[in-house]
C-alpha cells in the first residue's frame, strides 16, 4: 500500500516567498512527486491556522506522511510534529525542509532558489515515505541537583530547589561561600551593605536540611546524562576536623605566619597561613594554606595544634573523594577581574596609588584591611582627590571587546562612598555612562547632586611626572575632555581602575569537564541568547550568573532562580524524554571487533564480555552516526538515518538528473 | 552590508587610502587619541574631532585643519586606541590629501616635507643643511639668529654636511619612484 | 652573528658619534654588520606625507638591496625611524596584498623585487639585548659605569606601533635598555617618560611644541638625578642635545644634560677611549660623565634598614607581592 503524503510550502510572509516561488513549488510537488495527495502553499505554517490545516488534512485525507517546507527544524520541527501527533499520526512520520535558512536567506536568485526548493521538498518527501514509527523513550530524573559555585547566583538556585523540597549539593571551591559579593562594601543603587543582605542567605544555605554544602571542594569528573549524572567531587583537606572545630579563631590569632591575601582581600591585605577568608565565612571552619604554613614547609611550628581548645587540627588529614548522583547540574562559577597590569599606561603595579575596583571595595569595607578607612597605599594618608577610570580592559579590542555591564554603576557607588567617608573630590572619567536598569539613572542623578564630577573622555595615561607645581606629588590623569574638546591633566591623589569582568581563567577546562560549550574567551554558552539564557545545549546542565556573561546582582539572582525553575520542572515531571534518534547494534551481525567503542564521542557504547558483542546505551547516544559509518560489518543502524532513508533523500535532491524514478520528469536544464 | 560609499564619500576616500582604515568606522569618540597626543594642544582640532568631522562629511574643514601637520608620528594614539584604528596612518593620508587640496593656512610643515622629498629625489639621501636653509629662508627668517648658533654648533662638531651625498643608483631609484607615482595616481 | 646593516642618513653626519661607537662595539660583541650597498634614504616621516606608493617603494628598494647580502636573515638599523620604516613596509606589504603588488611593480621598474617576510627587521638595540643578550654584554664589561646615573630614553618608534605578532617590548614601559645599562654597571634612574616623543621634526617646524616635549624629557631626567640621558635614536639625540640652549631659553630652565648613545655607553664600559666612541661631538658636553667613569664609588653609610614588623608598618601591599612579613 502506498503512502499518502501531504506537502506544505510555507511563505513565511515574504521571508521565503520573497525569493522562492512557493506556489510553483507546491504545484510542482503535487504533480510530480510520487504518493503526494495534497500539496499546499500557505502564508504562515507555524500559526495555529497553519497547524490546523495539517491536522485537518491528516484526518480528512488520511495522510500517512507530512512534509513542511519552512524555516529551520531548530525552530518549528517540534511544532509540526506536535500537530501530527494531535491528529493521531506518529510525529516521526514528519519531515521538515528548511527553505528559509538554506535557500531564501542565502540567495537572491529566484530561479535557483525555486529549483533548490523543489529539490529539498522532493528529498523530504522521498525520505519521509521510508520513516519508521518511533517512540521517544523516557528516563527518570534524579531529584537531587548539583550546584557548582556558591556565589549569589548559586546560593539563590540552591535555596529555590531546597525550599521546593529537593536535595541540593552545593560545591564551592573557596573555603567559604559568598563569592565576589562578600567582598563588596555596599551594593548599588540601594546602598545596602553587601554582607548584610548576603549573609542571611549564606546561613540559610548552610542550615537548610536539603542543602549539603561541600566547601573547599571541586568537581573533578562528570559522567552520565540528563536525569542521571555521576559526579566525582574532591573535598580538599582543610587540616581542620570540622566536627570538632568550634570556629573560635584562636588558631588564626596565634599563627605566626602572615601572607598577602590575594583572593578575598584582593591583594591589599593580609591573612594567616591558617585562616578563615572573612569573619562571616560559611562554613566557619578555617583552612590551612600549605604553601605558606611553616609546618608544611619546614616541619616546625604547629602552634595552631597546640592552642586549639578542641584539638581540631589534623595535619594528616587527606582530601576526600565523594561520588554524587544527581539529575541536573547548575553551573554558577562566577567571574574574574581583568588584570590591570596589562594596561601599562595606567600605572597599576608601578604607581603605588593606582588601585583596582576590587581593592577599593576592600578599602571601603569596614571589615577590610583598613577597617573601612579610605587611605592611600601607605596605609595612612587620606586622599583629597580621587580619579575613577571606566572601561579598564573592557570595550577594547586588545583585551575584551565587550562592555562589563556593572562598572559605570560601581563607579557611581564608589563616588558616593568616597564622598560619604572622606573629604575627597571624586571625578569619573568615562566614555559612556551606562546606568541602564531600574533605579540606576536616578542613582546617577543622585551622584551628580552629591557633587561627583564627570569628565567624558577615555583616560590616555596616568603619570607621576609633574609638569606644574600643582602636580607635584600627585598622580596626573591625562585625558581629552571630549565635551570640551580639550586635553586636560587632572592631578589626583588616588586613581581607581574600573577593571572589566572576565571569565574564570579555567572556564574552558570547566566547560570541557561538564560537556558544555563556551565562547572563545570562556563565557559559558547559553542555549539561546534571547530566549534561553540559563540552559545550555547539553540537556540537564544549566548556567546562571556571571559565568554566562557580565551582569549585576539582580540579574545573577534572577538567573539562579530561573535555572532552579528549569530544574524543578524536570524534577516534578519526574522523567525526561530522550529523542529516539539513536543507533542500535544488531548483535547477530556484530563481530565484537570493538572499533565503535573508541570512536563514540559520548562514550555510549559498552562491550558485553559475556556475549562478545557491543551494545549501545540509548540514553547516552546522541545519534551522531559515527559508529554507523564505522562498523565494518554494517551491524549498526541509526534510527531515522538508515541507509535507505539517506539514499531516498539523495534521490529526491537529484530529481532532475535522476534516471531511476520515471514518475518525476527531468526539468529542462536552463541554458 | 555596510553603507555605500556615496553617502560619505570623503570618509571612504580616507579609509580606502589608509591600510587598515576600515576600523575608523568603529570609532567610539572615546578621546584616547587626543588625550595621548603630545602635540594635541597645538592642533586646531584634536584627532578625535577630526574623525568626528570626517563622519560628518566636513571635508573642507578637515583639509584646512592644521591637525595632520602637527602629528609627530609618536604612535601613542594608534597603540592605545581601543578599536585599533590606524590613526597615525590616517594622519599621513590626510597630509597627502591636504597637499593635493592646498587648503592649509600655514604651509610650514607641508613645505618641509616637500623640500625633504626634493632632496631625496635628487640625491637619494636627505641633505639637512639644504633642507634647513631652504625652509628657514621662507618660513621663519626671525629665528635665523638662534638657529644660526645651532647651526654653528653642529658645523664645528662636523655634524652638518656642507654638501649633499649622492647615491650611485639614482637612475634606478628614479625609475622606481616614477613608476610608484604613476601607480599612486590611479 | 651576521646582519644586514642599514645606517640611515643621520649616521653619516649628524649622528656620526652613533656610527663610530656602533662600529667600535659590534666586534667584541660578536656582531658582523654588512652595510646594504648603495642604500637610499628611508623617507623618515616626510616622504609618506607626500605619496604613499612612492614612500613604500623608497623603503622597498632598501629591503630589496638587503636581500642580496649573503647569509643574513636580519636587517638591522640603529635609527628608530629607519627601523620603523623598514619594518612597517615589510609588515604592511605582507598584510595588504594591494600594497605588496604596487610596491613590487614599482621596484620592478628598477629591476628589483622584495617578498615580504624575507628579512626580519630589528633595531640595533634589540639585536644587542635579544640576539646577543644582556649577559654577554655584561661579560664584556671591564670598566663598570659604577656610580653613574643614567636615564634610559627609548623614544617612540622602537616601542610603537607593535608590529610583531609577539611584540618584543611593552609599548609604554619597555625595559631592555634599562637592563642593558644596569648590566654595564650604571644606576638606572626611574624614568617613566622613557617612550615619550622628542618632538621629531617639530623642532624645526613648530619649535614651541617641540621645546615643551624636550623640556619634559630632560626635566624628568634631571629631577631623577640622572647624569645623562641615553638614547637609541639620532633624531632624539639631536633634539635633546642640539636644542638644549633654546629649550632653556624658552622654558627658563638651566639644563645641562648630556645626551649620549647607548653604544657609546657600551664602549665606555668595555674600556674603550671616548674619542673612539664619538665623544666630543655632542653639543652639551659629555665630559662630566666621562669624568665619573672609573671613579671609586662612595656610598654614604646610612643606617641599615630595619626589618619592619607588621605592627609598625601600616602600608598596604603592592599588587603582585606575595611575600611573607
Amino acid at each position: 500500500m502506498s503512502e499518502r503524503i501531504g506537502i506544505y510550502v510555507c511563505h513565511c510572509g515574504s521571508n521565503i516567498a520573497g525569493v522562492v516561488d512557493v506556489e510553483e513549488v507546491a504545484r510542482w510537488a503535487g504533480e510530480n512527486i510520487e504518493d503526494v495527495v495534497i500539496a499546499r502553499d500557505y502564508k504562515f505554517m507555524c500559526s495555529s491556522l497553519g497547524q490546523e490545516l495539517i491536522e485537518e488534512d491528516i484526518r480528512k485525507e488520511g495522510l500517512t506522511r507530512v512534509v513542511v517546507g519552512a524555516c529551520s527544524p531548530h525552530l518549528h520541527e517540534k511544532t509540526f510534529r506536535r500537530a501530527c501527533a494531535n491528529a493521531g499520526l506518529n510525529p516521526y512520520f514528519f519531515q521538515m525542509a528548511s527553505l528559509r535558512e538554506q535557500i531564501a536567506w542565502v540567495t537572491k536568485d529566484r530561479e535557483r532558489a525555486t529549483k533548490k526548493a523543489k529539490s529539498l521538498i522532493a528529498a523530504a518527501a522521498e525520505r519521509v515515505a521510508l520513516h519508521a514509527e518511533l517512540e521517544p523513550f523516557t528516563v527518570p530524573v534524579n531529584p537531587a541537583t548539583l550546584v557548582v559555585g556558591g556565589g549569589i547566583a548559586g546560593i539563590q538556585a540552591s535555596l529555590e530547589l531546597a525550599e521546593a523540597g529537593y536535595p541540593v549539593y552545593l560545591v564551592e571551591r573557596e573555603p567559604s561561600i559568598g563569592g565576589h559579593m562578600a567582598q563588596f562594601d555596599k551594593t548599588f543603587p540601594t546602598l545596602d551593605c553587601a554582607a548584610c543582605i548576603l549573609t542571611p542567605r549564606m546561613s540559610e544555605a548552610e542550615a537548610h536540611e536539603n542543602i549539603t554544602l561541600l566547601s573547599y571542594s571541586e568537581v573533578e569528573e562528570v559522567s552520565g546524562f540528563v536525569g542521571s549524572f555521576k559526579v566525582k567531587v574532591r573535598k580538599n583537606a582543610r587540616y581542620v576536623v570540622e566536627e570538632d572545630c568550634t570556629g573560635c579563631g584562636i588558631c588564626t590569632e596565634k599563627c605566626p605566619t602572615s601572607v598577602v591575601d590575594d583572593v578575598f582581600e584582593a591583594g591589599i591585605g593580609y591573612r594567616k597561613a591558617i585562616y578563615r577568608p572573612f569573619p562571616q565565612a560559611v562554613p566557619k571552619y578555617p583552612v590551612i594554606d600549605t604553601e605558606s604554613c611553616l609546618y608544611f614547609n619546614t616541619g616546625k611550628c604547629r602552634i595552631c595544634e597546640k592552642v586549639c581548645p578542641t584539638e581540631a587540627i589534623d595535619f594528616e588529614q587527606q582530601d576526600e573523594l565523594i561520588e554524587l548522583e544527581v539529575g541536573n547540574i547548575i553551573l554558577a562559577t562566577g567571574y574574574e577581574t581583568f588584570d590591570a597590569t596589562r594596561i601599562t599606561q595606567y600605572g597599576y603595579g608601578r604607581l603605588p596609588n593606582v588601585f583596582t575596583s576590587l581593592e577599593f571595595e576592600r578599602l571601603c569595607n569596614a571589615a577590610g584591611p583598613t577597617e573601612g578607612k579610605l587611605v592611600l597605599r601607605d596605609g595612612v594618608t587620606e586622599p583629597k582627590s580621587i580619579g575613577i577610570i571606566h572601561c579598564v580592559g573592557s570595550r577594547d579590542v586588545h583585551y575584551n571587546p565587550g562592555c562589563s555591564a556593572i562598572c559605570c554603576m560601581s563607579a557611581l557607588k564608589f563616588g558616593h562612598l568616597a564622598i560619604e567617608k572622606s573629604e575627597a573630590d571624586v571625578t569619573s572619567f568615562y566614555i559612556d555612562m551606562r546606568p541602564i536598569a531600574k533605579g540606576y539613572e536616578e542613582f546617577y542623578d543622585r551622584l551628580m547632586e552629591e557633587g561627583m564630577h564627570f569628565v567624558r573622555g577615555r583616560v590616555a595615561e596616568v603619570t607621576d611626572v609633574a609638569l606644574a607645581p600643582e602636580e607635584e606629588g600627585k598622580l596626573i590623569v591625562q585625558v581629552e575632555d571630549t565635551l570640551l574638546g580639550k586635553q586636560r591633566r587632572v592631578p589626583v591623589d588616588m586613581v581607581v581602575l574600573m577593571v572589566g569582568l572576565e571569565p574564570r581563567p579555567d572556564a574552558r577546562d570547566v566547560a570541557l569537564r561538564f560537556g558544555i560549550s563556551c565562547s572563545m574567551n570562556g563565557w559559558f554558552t547559553e542555549r539561546h541568547p534571547k530566549l534561553d539564557p540559563v540552559a545550555t545545549m547539553t540537556d540537564g546542565i544549566f548556567i546562571a550568573g556571571t559565568c554566562q556573561g557580565a551582569k549585576d546582582i539582580p540579574d545573577s539572582v534572577a538567573q539562579g532562580a530561573a535555572a532552579a525553575a528549569r530544574v524543578l520542572s524536570m524534577i516534578t515531571r519526574g522523567h525526561v524524554q530522550i529523542e529516539p534518534i539513536v543507533a542500535e547494534i544488531n548483535p547477530e551481525q556484530c563481530s565484537g571487533c570493538r572499533i565503535c567503542n573508541e570512536l563514540c564521542p559520548f562514550n555510549a557504547i559498552d562491550y558485553i564480555e559475556a556475549d562478545a558483542v557491543s551494545e549501545i546505551n540509548t540514553a547516552l547516544c546522541k545519534g551522531c552516526g559515527t559508529c554507523v559509518a564505522a562498523c565494518p560489518a554494517g551491524a549498526i543502524t541509526g534510527a531515522h538515518f538508515s541507509n535507505q532513508q539517506i539514499m531516498a533523500e539523495l534521490d529526491g535532491l537529484l530529481f532532475d538528473v535522476n534516471e531511476h524514478d520515471e514518475t518525476m520528469q527531468p526539468e529542462p536544464t536552463a541554458a | 552590508m555596510s553603507r555605500p560609499p556615496s553617502t560619505q564619500p570623503f570618509l571612504h576616500e580616507v579609509i580606502e587610502a589608509t591600510p587598515g582604515g576600515e576600523a575608523l568606522k568603529t570609532c567610539l569618540q572615546c578621546g584616547t587619541c587626543s588625550g595621548s597626543c603630545p602635540s594635541g594642544p597645538d592642533m586646531d582640532h584634536s584627532p578625535r574631532e577630526i574623525f568626528a568631522m570626517l563622519m560628518a562629511g566636513m571635508e573642507d574643514e578637515v583639509l584646512r585643519s592644521n591637525t595632520p601637520w602637527y602629528c609627530v608620528s609618536c604612535y601613542y594614539c594608534m597603540a592605545r586606541c581601543p578599536k585599533d584604528i590606524p590613526i597615525t596612518d590616517i594622519m599621513y593620508t590626510l597630509k597627502r590629501k591636504s597637499i593635493e587640496a592646498r587648503l592649509y593656512d600655514d604651509s610650514a610643515a607641508p613645505d618641509w616635507s616637500e623640500s625633504f622629498m626634493g632632496y631625496v629625489e635628487s640625491y637619494g639621501r636627505s641633505f639637512e643643511l639644504g633642507l634647513a636653509t631652504q625652509y628657514h629662508l621662507t618660513h621663519s627668517p626671525l629665528s635665523k639668529v638662534s638657529l644660526g648658533t645651532f647651526a654653528l654648533g653642529m658645523l664645528t662638531r662636523n655634524r652638518l654636511g656642507l654638501l649633499p651625498e649622492r647615491i650611485e643608483g639614482m637612475d634606478q631609484l628614479n625609475a622606481i619612484l616614477e613608476k610608484a607615482k604613476e601607480l599612486e595616481a590611479h | 652573528m651576521r646582519y644586514a646593516y642599514y645606517p640611515g642618513c643621520s649616521l653619516t653626519r649628524s649622528a656620526r658619534a652613533y656610527a663610530e661607537s656602533t662600529a667600535a662595539i659590534v666586534g667584541p660583541l660578536g656582531i658582523e654588520l654588512v652595510e646594504v650597498e648603495d642604500w637610499n634614504c628611508c623617507g623618515a616621516t616626510e616622504y609618506i606625507a607626500i605619496n604613499k606608493s612612492a614612500a613604500y617603494a623608497l623603503v622597498g628598494r632598501n629591503l630589496a638591496l638587503a636581500t642580496s647580502i649573503e647569509d643574513v636573515e636580519t636587517l638591522t638599523a640603529p635609527c628608530s625611524a629607519c627601523y620603523l620604516n623598514l619594518k612597517k613596509v615589510d609588515r604592511y606589504m605582507g598584510e595588504y596584498p594591494d600594497l605588496n603588488q604596487r610596491t613590487n611593480t614599482a621596484l620592478a621598474a628598477g629591476g628589483l623585487s622584495y617578498e615580504p617576510g624575507t628579512l626580519h627587521v630589528k633595531h640595533l638595540l634589540d639585536v644587542i639585548t635579544e640576539d646577543i643578550g644582556v649577559e654577554v654584554v655584561a661579560g664584556s664589561v671591564s670598566q663598570p659605569l659604577a656610580g653613574i646615573k643614567l636615564a634610559p630614553y627609548y623614544g617612540c618608534l622602537i616601542a610603537r606601533p607593535a608590529l610583531d605578532d609577539e611584540p618584543a617590548h611593552d609599548t609604554e614601559q619597555p625595559h631592555n635598555l634599562d637592563d642593558l645599562l644596569t648590566a654595564l654597571g650604571a644606576d638606572v634612574v626611574d624614568y617613566p617618560v622613557k617612550t615619550n616623543c622628542c618632538g621629531g621634526h617639530m623642532a624645526q617646524i613648530s619649535a614651541s611644541t617641540a621645546y615643551g616635549l624636550i623640556g619634559k624629557l630632560i626635566g624628568a631626567a634631571a629631577k631623577a638625578g640622572a647624569d645623562a640621558i641615553v638614547t637609541i635614536c639620532p633624531m632624539c639625540q639631536l633634539n635633546l642635545d642640539a636644542y638644549q640652549t633654546q629649550v632653556n631659553r624658552h622654558l627658563g630652565t638651566k639644563y645641562k644634560m648630556p645626551i649620549l648613545y647607548f653604544t657609546q655607553m657600551i664602549g665606555l664600559a668595555m674600556g674603550m677611549k671616548p674619542a673612539d666612541l664619538g665623544f666630543g661631538q655632542e653639543i652639551v658636553s659629555g665630559k662630566p660623565v666621562l669624568a665619573k667613569v672609573g671613579l671609586p664609588v662612595h656610598e654614604p653609610a646610612g643606617p641599615t634598614p630595619k626589618r619592619r614588623s607588621r605592627r609598625n608598618d601600616p602600608s598596604l601591599p603592592m599588587p603582585g607581592s606575595r611575600g611573607e612579613r
